[in-house]
C-alpha cells in the first residue's frame, strides 16, 4: 500500500483523466485560433484572385465604386468614406455621453440610482441591431427631415445617431469599470488636499483610469465600423464621396450585405469584391484592436 | 420543481403540435408548400393569385419572396423555389446556370406593365420627357444635377433620383430600353429593392424623379405624378389602354413567371399555375397591371406540358 491511499490502477486512471480534460480544454481554446486563421485564409485567397484583375492602386485610390454597373469601377474610397462618416458621427455621440454617464455612475450617483440606471443602459446594448436600423428609418429620419428638409430618405446622420446610441453602453460600461478600478486612496488624498468633487472626478480619477477609458473608446469605434444591419437599413445604398451627413451613403459592411443577398454569380469578379472589401474591413478592425492593446499597456497605472 | 419543469416543457412543445393539422379540406385535398420568389414588380400579381388560391385550397401554402428578378433566378436555378417571378426575360447566362442543375425553365407571360417614370406632384414644369432626355439623366457618368440642365426653361432645382437596385428586373429593363445597355446607369441615385421606399422618396421630395412598375404608381396616385413618355411618336401617358396596345413605348413590357418542369409534377403546383392563368383576366387588373387577352392566356396554358397520368 503506498502513502496516497489510492491503488496503483486508480492513480493511473486519475492521471489519464486529468490529461484528457486538459487536452479538451486546450482544444476549445485552439478552436477560436483556428477559426481566425480559417477566416484570414479565405479572405486572403479570394482577394488574391480579385487583385489579379484589379490593381490595388486603383482599388485603394479610385473614387468611384460601381462593380455591378456598366462601366465597372472598383475604387473603394466612397465605401471607406461612408464607413468613416458613420464611425465618426457615432463616436461624437457615444464618447462624450458615454464617458459622462460613466463618471456619473462611478463618482456621483447613489448606490440606489446606480442600481436602476446601470441595468437600463445594459438593455440598450441588448437591443438587436436590426431594430436600431428600423428605429433610425421610422423615427430619427422623419425628425431630421422636419429640421433639415433637404435630408434624404436614407441618410448617414440617422445611421450615425442610432449607431451612437447602440455603442453608448459599451463606452459607459467599460469606462465605468476603469474608473471603479482606481483605488479610493487616490480620491481621498485629493479630497484631503481640498479638491471639489468635480475636480477629483475630472483631474484625478479620470486621468488615472485613462488607459481603460481610451481602450473603451477604441473598442466602441471598431464596433461602429463593423456595424452592418443598422447602417444597411438607415444609411442607404449609394456609394459616394461626400461630407454631407444628410445624404445617403453606403458603408463597406452594407455593400457586402447587398452583394451577398443579390444575384451576383458565385466566383465572378463582382463576387470577389466581397472578400476584397471584407479584407480591408478586417485590417482596419485589427489595427484598432492592436492600437487599443498598445495604449492599454503603455498608460496602465499599476497600483500596489 | 419537477412538476413545474414538466409543465414548462409541455408548454414549449405545444407549438410543435401546430404543424399537425387535420389533413385535406372540402373538395381538392391538395396540400403542400409552393415557394416563389423574384421580382418586386410581379409580386402584387403573384401575391393576389396566391391569396385567392389559398382561400380555395386551405391545405396549400404559397410563399412569395421579393429578392428581385435576378435574385429570384439565382434561387430558382438552385432549386430552392418552384416558380420565379420576373419583370424581364431570363438571360442566357441564367438559363445556362439552370441547365447546369438540370432545370429547363418554362416561361409564362402573365401581364403587361407600363414602367412608370414619376415625379413629385409639386413638379409643375415637367409633364412629358423624351427617351433622349431620360437617357441623358440616367446614363453612366451623367453629371446632370439640376432640372435646368435637362431642358431649357425648366427651373434650376436640384434633381433627386430614385430607382430600383441592380438586382431588380425593372432596373435591367429600364437601363436596356432607355440607356441602351443593360446595367448601364449612373451610380449616384437612391437605390432600393423596395418600391414602397421609392414611392416614399419621390412623394417627399419636390425635385425627385424615379421609376418603378405601374402598380406602385396606381396605388399611390394621390402622392405621385406620372410623366408622359415620348418614344418618338409623341407624348404618351401610361394607362391600361396605351400599355395594352403598346403605344406607351418603350416602357411597356411583359411580366413573366418561370416554372420548373419537375415542380410541375406536383399536383398543387400545377393547380396553382392553372388557377393563375385562368384568373389572369379577372385578377390582374386589380393589381394595377394590364392583363393579356383571353387568347393569349390560352396560349400560355398550352405551354404547360401535359401531365403524365393522374388529375
Amino acid at each position: 500500500m503506498n502513502d496516497t491511499g489510492f491503488s496503483l490502477g486508480a492513480r493511473r486512471r486519475l492521471v489519464v483523466q486529468e490529461r484528457i480534460i486538459g487536452a479538451l480544454l486546450f482544444g476549445c481554446g485552439v478552436v477560436s485560433v483556428l477559426t481566425t486563421i480559417g477566416i484570414v485564409v479565405v479572405l486572403v485567397s479570394q482577394s488574391v484572385g480579385f487583385f489579379a484583375e484589379v490593381s490595388p492602386l486603383e482599388f485603394l485610390t479610385g473614387t468611384r465604386w460601381s462593380p455591378q454597373l456598366v462601366p465597372q469601377s472598383f475604387g473603394i474610397l466612397p465605401l471607406l468614406n461612408g464607413t468613416l462618416i458613420i464611425a465618426i458621427g457615432s463616436s461624437l455621440i457615444a464618447i462624450p455621453i458615454g464617458l459622462a454617464s460613466a463618471i456619473y455612475l462611478s463618482e456621483y450617483s447613489k448606490p440606489r440610482t446606480r442600481r436602476i440606471i446601470k441595468p437600463i443602459l445594459e438593455v440598450l446594448a441588448g437591443i438587436p441591431t436590426v431594430v436600431y436600423g428600423y428605429f433610425g428609418i421610422m423615427f430619427v429620419t422623419p425628425i431630421l427631415r422636419t429640421i433639415f428638409p433637404q435630408t434624404g430618405i436614407f441618410n448617414a446622420a440617422s445611421a450615425a445617431i442610432v449607431v451612437g446610441i447602440m455603442i453608448l453602453p459599451m463606452v459607459s460600461s467599460l469606462s465605468e469599470d476603469a474608473l471603479a478600478a482606481v483605488p479610493r486612496s487616490l480620491r481621498e488624498a485629493a479630497y484631503g488636499l481640498g479638491a471639489t468633487k468635480f475636480e477629483v472626478s475630472t483631474r484625478v480619477v479620470t486621468p488615472a483610469a485613462l488607459s481603460g477609458i481610451v481602450a473603451s473608446f477604441i473598442l466602441a469605434v471598431s464596433r461602429a465600423i463593423g456595424e452592418t444591419m443598422a447602417v444597411a437599413l438607415a444609411a442607404g445604398a449609394t456609394p459616394r464621396l461626400t461630407l454631407n451627413p444628410l445624404e445617403s451613403v453606403q458603408t463597406m459592411t452594407a455593400y457586402i450585405v447587398q452583394v451577398s443577398l443579390g444575384d451576383t454569380p458565385y466566383g465572378s469578379l463582382e463576387y470577389r469584391t466581397i472578400f476584397a472589401v471584407g479584407l480591408v474591413l478586417f485590417l482596419i478592425t485589427l489595427a484598432m484592436n492592436l492600437l487599443s492593446q498598445r495604449i492599454t499597456r503603455r498608460f496602465r497605472e499599476v497600483y500596489e | 420543481m419537477r412538476r413545474t419543469t414538466t409543465f414548462l416543457t409541455g408548454l414549449l412543445a405545444l407549438p410543435l403540435l401546430a404543424g399537425c393539422r387535420g389533413g385535406g379540406d372540402a373538395g381538392e385535398g391538395l396540400s403542400g408548400m409552393i415557394q416563389t420568389d423574384g421580382s418586386s414588380t410581379v409580386f402584387p400579381v403573384t401575391q393576389a393569385m396566391a391569396e385567392e388560391f389559398q382561400i380555395a385550397n386551405s391545405g396549400v401554402r404559397v410563399t412569395v419572396g421579393v429578392s428581385g428578378t435576378g435574385g429570384g433566378f439565382e434561387k430558382f436555378c438552385n432549386g430552392e423555389t418552384a416558380i420565379s417571378n420576373a419583370s424581364r426575360p431570363i438571360r442566357d447566362s441564367e438559363r445556362e446556370r439552370c441547365a447546369a442543375n438540370g432545370i429547363e425553365p418554362i416561361e409564362l407571360t402573365v401581364a403587361w406593365d407600363g414602367l412608370t417614370v414619376v415625379v413629385n406632384p409639386e413638379n409643375d414644369w415637367a409633364t412629358c420627357m423624351t427617351v433622349d432626355e431620360l437617357r441623358r439623366v440616367w446614363q453612366p457618368g451623367s453629371t446632370i444635377r439640376r432640372w435646368s440642365e435637362i431642358r431649357d426653361g425648366w427651373p434650376d432645382q436640384p434633381i433627386e433620383l430614385y430607382g430600383p437596385d441592380t438586382d431588380s428586373g425593372t432596373f435591367d429593363y429600364f437601363t436596356e430600353s432607355i440607356v441602351g445597355e443593360a446595367d448601364a446607369s449612373r451610380a449616384d441615385y437612391t437605390a432600393s429593392a423596395d418600391d414602397n421606399v421609392l414611392v416614399l422618396g419621390v412623394s417627399g421630395d419636390g425635385g425627385a424623379l424615379g421609376y418603378f412598375g405601374y402598380a406602385y404608381y396606381e396605388q399611390n396616385e394621390d402622392k405621385l405624378k406620372a410623366l408622359e413618355i415620348d418614344g418618338g411618336n409623341g407624348c404618351v401617358a401610361p394607362t391600361r389602354v396605351t400599355v395594352e396596345d403598346q403605344s406607351y413605348t418603350p416602357l411597356s413590357r411583359p411580366l413573366f413567371i418561370y416554372v420548373r418542369p419537375d415542380a410541375l409534377e406536383r399536383p398543387e403546383v400545377r393547380a396553382f399555375l392553372e388557377f393563375y392563368i385562368e384568373n389572369g383576366e379577372a385578377l390582374v387588373p386589380e393589381t394595377g397591371y394590364v392583363p393579356l387577352n383571353a387568347a393569349d392566356y390560352d396560349a400560355q396554358l398550352a405551354k404547360l406540358p401535359a401531365t403524365s397520368g393522374g388529375s
